[in-house]
């Protein structure tokens, strides 16, 4: 019961009950006419017919007088089929005709009359309904004309019956219909429904059923499976993170607590001084790595996207350079820096400018090496910034080892670390933030090989002020 | 980590400073108040904002640090207010909101510095010294003298035992952010702040390398070394050796 309240609530329901009121109301109109146009037209019809037969017999006893009407009458009953005459005197008496008597109906005058009467079929008698024309003539004589309309007045009832059925069966039928479309929709509602409350429930995995027709509740269910995408991934990416979190902080803070445990066993004051200095070391760099990843998570919720502004990428590329090049002649090689002019994007300086320090650290750090014949190549990384096509491109090249096409999608993952040793500094998460500043500035990160070496690509949209 | 045993001993009296810490939590309070008297200088504590207001609005102090999340009164309130009574006493905001934006409420506020938690004692203590002798008159001089060093601000030339030396526009500005603060020790986020308005830590040794070139300007070949690295901390220029 309550079901079908429901289906009855629907909105379909509701638009079928009244597309199937306005479609009884036009059969009815069309069944009507149709009934008018049969039924109607042939009682008019049968009245032509014998108000001809009247007039012309009329004329028949003008001019060949009684006995000539007898005759004709009496010819007529015996040789028509359908056709009722019967011809009497002033006392009722059958002068002529196929007709027992004359019918009680008939009275006055002349006029129409219709009235039962008795056939004698060879298997019985049946009652027939007959419509008959009545005229009386000079000297008392009554001529009454008919016909049989038991046929035609059967007709007319089948046909009215057939209006009627017709008009049931389109209202069952369109209750009907009304009734499965509302299902079906209520099916597919209640689908989507159900798979909210599992979503809700934590199956994040969860997709609205797409019956694949394209309608509007295929649309609907596609727009909110792309949001349920999202969301999933944003909440893959946070587990991501809190299990790395959970890895990555772990692992120091253990060493940390264990370095602790071991001095305070100790005596000597000098190594409970060494323990604290290389605790405190290690806290800096725990400090580092959770400031990289609150400002990660940060870029990736794309919060800090209201407060960006025109920002000079010739300007911060030529500083950044200049800011690099001593650290890179340190390193024992160089920094090439090329900045197109007038290169400008709608960022935050900050953020950008963390990216590509975090890419020329890296440079700096992974592209020192020794090849396998030992030989020593001089560190060459070239930070470039210059316009292609819609995008203001900002690379990042060094000659050194570069990173095996397989492991460029997962370097940029947090923490994810090629040297597997860790024996170099670093948190594993400065490719991930460069890739968060690049989609928080609605551009991406793109590592490629430079033949030797690794090409780290920013791409970042023009602002629309340098565009227009 | 507060047992910076050379940076507190080169305190002189004269130098020492009042300070208030308005900060709710009594541990990091405890540790603030400590480390701060270690380094020399006498301090009060509040615990709360309302309190805290109380004791700052009597001006008696040269530098007030407040913790931005506080109870009874929010910390930017607070510094509002002081504005508000003409108190002018620098504000040091500590906070544990560390983004950019963040920063610049706190500083639209009145305060005068924001150090995001967590935080190195050496920062902080090098940024309320900073703080205090902004306030003081020669922070605005053209002129700077540390031993025999001379930088003129308003020429742009650096020289040493009457010798000129060429510095490059960023190196001079370095120097001039250490001579400014000569004495004091800086740190490198100040310095990667203040001289490359860069509001993040590094991951590498930029700053040692830019300090080391500028060391090697100054120093190189003189008797006298003026620039220092103060170990922990970040660096210092000061004529007396030690």
């Amino acid at each position: 019961m309550r079901t079908l309240g429901k289906l009855l609530r629907t909105s379909t329901f509701r638009f079928a009950a009244v597309y199937l009121l306005l479609f009884a109301l036009s059969s009815g109109a069309i069944l009507a006419y149709v009934y008018w146009n049969t039924a109607v037209l042939l009682e008019r019809q049968t009245d032509d017919i014998i108000e001809a037969e009247v007039t012309g017999l009329n004329e028949q006893y003008r001019q060949r007088g009684l006995d000539g009407l007898i005759s004709i009458v009496s010819e007529r009953s015996a040789r028509s089929r359908d056709g009722l005459y019967l011809f009497t005197n002033y006392f009722g008496r059958r002068l002529a005709g196929n007709m027992d008597s004359k019918p009680e109906e008939v009275s006055g005058k002349s006029g129409w009359v219709e009235f039962p009467y008795t056939v004698h079929a060879p298997d019985g008698a049946e009652q027939h309904r007959a419509r008959a024309f009545h005229t009386q003539l000079r000297g008392g004589f009554t001529l009454v004309v008919g016909r049989d309309v038991e046929e035609r007045l059967q007709f007319s009832n089948l046909i009215q019956q057939t209006l009627f059925v017709a008009l049931a069966m389109i209202a069952a039928l369109g209750l009907a219909g009304g009734l499965l479309m509302s299902r079906n929709f209520l099916t597919r509602i209640d689908s989507i429904g159900e798979t909210s409350r599992n979503i809700m429930a934590g199956d994040l995995s969860e997709r609205m059923p797409v019956s694949g027709t394209g309608d509007e509740l295929d649309r609907l269910s596609l727009s909110l499976n792309a949001m349920l995408d999202q969301i999933e991934r944003l909440m893959t990416g946070m587990k991501e993170v809190t299990d790395n979190v959970a890895h990555d902080l772990k692992t120091p803070l253990t060493r940390l607590k264990a370095r602790v445990e071991d001095a305070l066993r100790s005596n000597s004051p000098e190594q409970h001084r060494a323990a604290l200095e290389q605790t405190l070391s290690e806290a800096d760099d725990l400090l580092k790595t959770f400031a990289s990843l609150l400002s990660i998570a940060r870029t990736e919720a794309g919060e800090a996207r209201t407060g960006l502004e025109a920002t000079d990428i010739t300007e911060l590329i030529t500083e950044l350079g200049e800011l690099y090049e001593p650290l890179a002649e340190e390193a024992g090689g160089t920094l090439e820096v090329f900045a197109a002019q007038g290169l400008q994007v709608t960022g935050d300086r900050q953020l950008l400018a963390q990216a590509v320090t975090n890419l020329l650290d890296n440079a700096l750090k992974y592209a020192v090496w020794d090849k396998d014949d030992g030989s020593h190549p001089e560190l060459v990384v070239r930070l470039r910034a210059d316009r292609q096509g819609n995008d203001v491109v900002i690379d990042i090249i060094d000659n050194g080892p570069g990173v095996p096409e397989a492991d460029r999608a997962r370097v940029v993952e947090r923490f994810v670390r090629l040297d597997k040793s860790r024996s170099k500094p670093g948190s594993g998460l400065g490719l991930s933030l460069a890739s968060g500043v690049a989609s928080l500035h609605r551009g991406r990160l793109e590592l490629a090989d430079a033949g030797p070496g690794l090409r780290a690509r920013l791409y970042l949209p023009v602002s629309q002020s340098v565009s227009l | 980590m507060f047992s910076n045993a050379q940076h507190q001993m080169q305190l002189a009296p004269e130098d020492s400073m009042r300070i208030l810490v308005i900060e709710d939590d009594r541990d990091t309070a405890m540790y603030l108040t400590k480390g701060l008297a270690e380094s020399g200088h006498v301090v009060d504590h509040a615990a709360d904002g309302e309190d805290g207001f109380a004791l700052a609005r009597e001006a008696a102090h040269d530098v007030v640090i407040v913790d931005r999340m506080l109870p009874k009164l929010d910390g930017l309130t607070l510094i509002e207010r002081l504005r508000g009574e003409g108190v002018q006493t620098p504000v040091l905001i500590l906070s544990a909101l560390g983004q950019v934006d963040d920063k610049v409420k706190g500083l639209r506020a009145g305060g005068d510095d924001y150090l995001s938690k967590p935080y190195a004692f050496s920062e902080l203590l090098a940024r309320v010294e900073g703080l205090a002798r902004r306030t003081q008159p020669d922070a605005v001089a053209t002129k700077h003298t540390v031993g025999d060093l001379t930088v003129d601000v308003l020429s742009r030339t650096v020289t040493r035992e009457e010798q000129e030396i060429a510095l490059l526009p960023r190196e001079f500005k370095l120097l001039e952010y250490l001579v400014r603060h000569a004495g004091q020790v800086v740190t490198r986020t100040m310095l990667l702040e203040n001289v490359w308005d860069y509001h993040f830590d590094p991951q590498t040794n930029v700053i040692d390398v830019h300090i080391s070139r500028l060391r090697a300007k100054i120093d190189k070949g003189f008797d006298q070394p003026l620039l220092h690295t103060v170990r922990g901390a970040g660096y210092t220029i000061r004529a007396d050796a030690r």
